[in-house]
């Protein structure tokens, strides 16, 4: 299944449908959950007042928050240990039932007065908490094997996406692969063909980099109406990790690059087979074969044991799985290098190897469904990430852009990497808009939607689909919910 | 021993180049010699395409043979029309491509938007039929872009399908691409932003 599917309105209607579906489905769970930042007042008794509490007059993070979504979750962040056990309490999940990743046990009333789990328990490989529920959403395509789960960057705290949490997109299934056998084969127009085994890959010199990885289809929904709820649906496929592997350049030296070699073929081994065409100026400047994802082995779905790391590049290109390279004087004009991921122009042209993700940001809280619980003071923070280089500057507007000013930038500020922004804000109980815009190192500013429509059309209704990266509108009314809308 | 003194000796220049600039992995002298030569034998069975024909593989086909791969092995998913199913649709659209109207998607299938028919057999053979990826011969999936190609008014006759003959096939929106221009420069935004 492509991204959209190009057959007809009707169907690419349905299909956005099942993806405002799925959404939905996620979002009917979340706001049963008192540990969801779209946790709904509606599902759950008022709160008791907890002892000792002097929530009334103070800063709204010290109350107890088991009434209010996004506030609550800021308390779980805080941890305002009052509020913590009071939420911890409310939101016992169901024995025998913990959320993806983690292990039920028992929770008991004071767990200073009963010893906690052995110390070995876990078989020597951790789990997160049983209270933290935040998955990645699928895209209900008629197929599960050509499909695509999305971050729940609402959640995130700090830049680095959890490994798990990181955004998929994958064309025939997760490919199973045993390392003591996979080989990645180099050949074409090379000095000498090579076959390199997961053990000479590690043995050559490694480096580390944080990098973001960004589907270019990240927010094809949102070009002509909001459509998706949530920042999860808007932006969802845009995630951070720790890479760590070897420099291509390193591999492409060690078979010797043929004179008028110009491009180079990545092809991964999984049921898709997936290629890429990527230029040998690139491979050479800073592309690296990873196998080490936040400090462990990259994941299965991210492409175990070895993905191209092709910095600042669309996502698609970050071939997973890889077991060969060809080099080659032209590009190899794949499948997804022509019938995908080219930006089709009201013109008729499509614009090809549109390869680089243009600076983008946007406020991941509050967004989409998440509830404000009164006027007062609320931290806005997102993200902002370039292909080009660093970021900059963040400024955000609460008016809708009319008015702006500068975001504090959390550091590490890494090239090609995302930055938390931070902006203190007191909101009044009127109506607002919350908006970010980013500028990046080459002094690229992040255009607001219609800026971007005007250059690039909107020839349907997901226009031509891929490289959205305007500015996001989170509208606040003045019972303080928060929604997707356009405003330009 | 000579060697790997002189090994050492260029690894450790190498490391302080390294340290000069964290990502620089720019010219790399040294030769490690990890891995091993491969083989024709080793490289026999991967395929892949370049739209002159280069590096696609021997054989050839037919359509009327292709008609047969379609419906037994294509059809359940892409429809006996070729109008997509579960797989994407196949035929159609000319003439859609150039259009400015937010209500109406434009059509982009295999005769209306693919540049190349060498991507058509290498697509096919690397990862279609979907639930058994690989399973074609190679003259079969000759034949089966062949009758797609047929389909789609693109190619006429009985000239068995092949590398030359893939090469040579003008695909209607051969010259529908350009490169990239990015990036954009942006004019200031609107002063007078609404809700829209
Ligand atoms: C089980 C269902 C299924 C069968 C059988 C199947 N396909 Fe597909 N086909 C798909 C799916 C799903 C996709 C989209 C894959 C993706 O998401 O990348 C696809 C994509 C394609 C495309 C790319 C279309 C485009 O516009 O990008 C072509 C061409 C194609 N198939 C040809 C074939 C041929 C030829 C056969 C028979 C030999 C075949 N398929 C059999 C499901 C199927």
């Amino acid at each position: 299944m492509s991204i959209l599917d190009p057959n007809s309105d009707a169907k690419n209607k349905l299909k956005i449908a099942s993806l405002v579906e799925a959404e939905e489905a996620f979002l009917a769970k979340a706001r049963t959950n008192a540990n969801s930042v779209y946790f709904s007042q509606h599902h759950i008794e008022p709160a008791k007042p907890v002892k000792g509490d002097s929530s009334k007059g103070v800063d709204p993070l010290q109350r107890p928050q088991n009434r209010r979504h996004f506030l609550a979750s800021v308390a779980v962040l805080a941890s305002s240990s009052v509020a913590g056990r009071a939420i911890a309490q409310t939101t016992t999940p169901p024995e025998g039932k913990a959320p993806p990743g983690a292990v039920w046990r028992s929770v008991p009333e004071d767990a200073t007065k009963i010893p906690g789990t052995a110390i070995g328990e876990d078989g020597g490989y951790g789990t997160r908490s049983q209270f933290e529920t935040e998955v990645r959403w699928r895209f209900g395509t008629k197929t599960p094997l050509s499909s695509w789960s999305m971050t729940p960057l609402e959640h995130g705290v700090g830049i680095i996406t959890p490994s798990g949490l990181h955004f998929e997109r994958d064309h025939g299934g997760i490919a199973t692969i045993d390392p003591a056998t996979h080989k990645v084969f180099v050949h074409g127009m090379v000095k000498q063909p090579k076959k390199f085994s997961m053990l000479d890959v590690k043995r050559f010199p490694s480096i580390s980099r944080i990098l973001f990885i960004e589907c270019s289809g990240n927010g094809l929904t949102e070009w002509s109406k909001p459509t998706l709820k949530t920042v999860q649906g808007t932006h969802g496929l845009v995630s951070t990790s720790e890479w760590t592997g070897v420099p291509l350049s390193t591999i492409l030296n060690e078979v010797g690059v043929k004179s008028g070699a110009k491009w180079l073929l990545v092809e991964g081994g999984d049921a898709a087979v997936m290629t890429r065409s990527i230029p040998i100026d690139k491979a050479m400047k800073d592309c690296f074969l990873a196998y080490g994802q936040n400090g462990e082995a990259i994941r299965p779905e991210q492409g175990y044991p070895l993905r191209l790391i092709a910095p600042g590049y669309e996502g698609n290109t970050h071939i997973k799985w890889v077991r060969r390279i060809e080099l080659s004087d032209k590009p190899f004009m794949t499948r997804e290098e022509t019938s995908k991921y080219t930006d089709l122009l009201p013109s008729g042209k499509a614009v090809q190897f549109s390869l680089i993700m243009d600076a983008k940001s946007v406020i991941t809280r509050p967004s989409g469904e998440m509830t404000l619980s009164g006027p007062g003071f609320y931290e806005i923070t997102g993200l902002a990430w370039s292909g080009r280089g660093r970021i900059k500057r963040v400024d955000v507007s609460t008016d809708g852009g009319r008015t702006w000013k500068p975001a504090g930038l959390q550091g590490p500020i890494l090239p090609i990497c995302q930055t938390r922004f931070r902006f203190p804000w007191v909101w009044d109980g009127k109506e607002a808009i919350l908006q970010s815009r980013c500028v990046d190192e080459t002094g690229y500013v992040q255009p607001t939607l219609g800026q971007l429509i005007e250059v690039r059309g909107l020839n349907g209704p997901i226009g031509s689909i891929y490289h959205l990266n305007a500015i996001q509108s989170w509208k606040v009314d003045t019972e303080g919910r928060v929604s997707n809308v356009h405003y330009y | 021993m000579f060697t790997t003194t002189k090994l050492f000796l260029q690894v450790t220049a190498c490391g302080a180049l390294f340290a000069l600039n964290t990502y620089a992995v720019g010219a790399d002298p040294v030769r490690y010699g990890f891995g091993e030569p491969a083989s024709a034998h080793d490289l026999q069975d991967f395929v892949s395409s370049l739209p002159d024909g280069r590096d696609l593989p021997a054989g050839s086909g037919t359509i009327s043979r292709g008609k047969q791969v379609y419906d037994e092995k294509c059809a359940s998913c892409h429809g006996q029309k070729m109008e997509g199913g579960v797989g994407d649709r196949l035929l159609g659209g000319r003439g859609t491509l150039v259009n400015n109207d937010p209500k109406k998607a434009p059509v982009k299938t295999v005769e209306s938007y693919w540049p190349y028919a060498t991507t058509l057999f290498d697509y096919i053979k690397r990862a279609m039929p979907f639930y058994t990826p690989g399973s074609l011969t190679n003259d079969e999936v000759y034949s089966v872009t062949g009758y797609i190609l047929s389909e789609a008014n693109i190619l006429k006759g009985d000239e068995p399908i092949t590398a030359e003959s893939l090469a040579k096939v003008a695909m209607p929106n051969r010259d529908g691409f350009i490169p990239d221009h990015r990036p954009d420069h942006f004019k200031p935004a609107d002063k007078h932003p609404r809700l829209r």
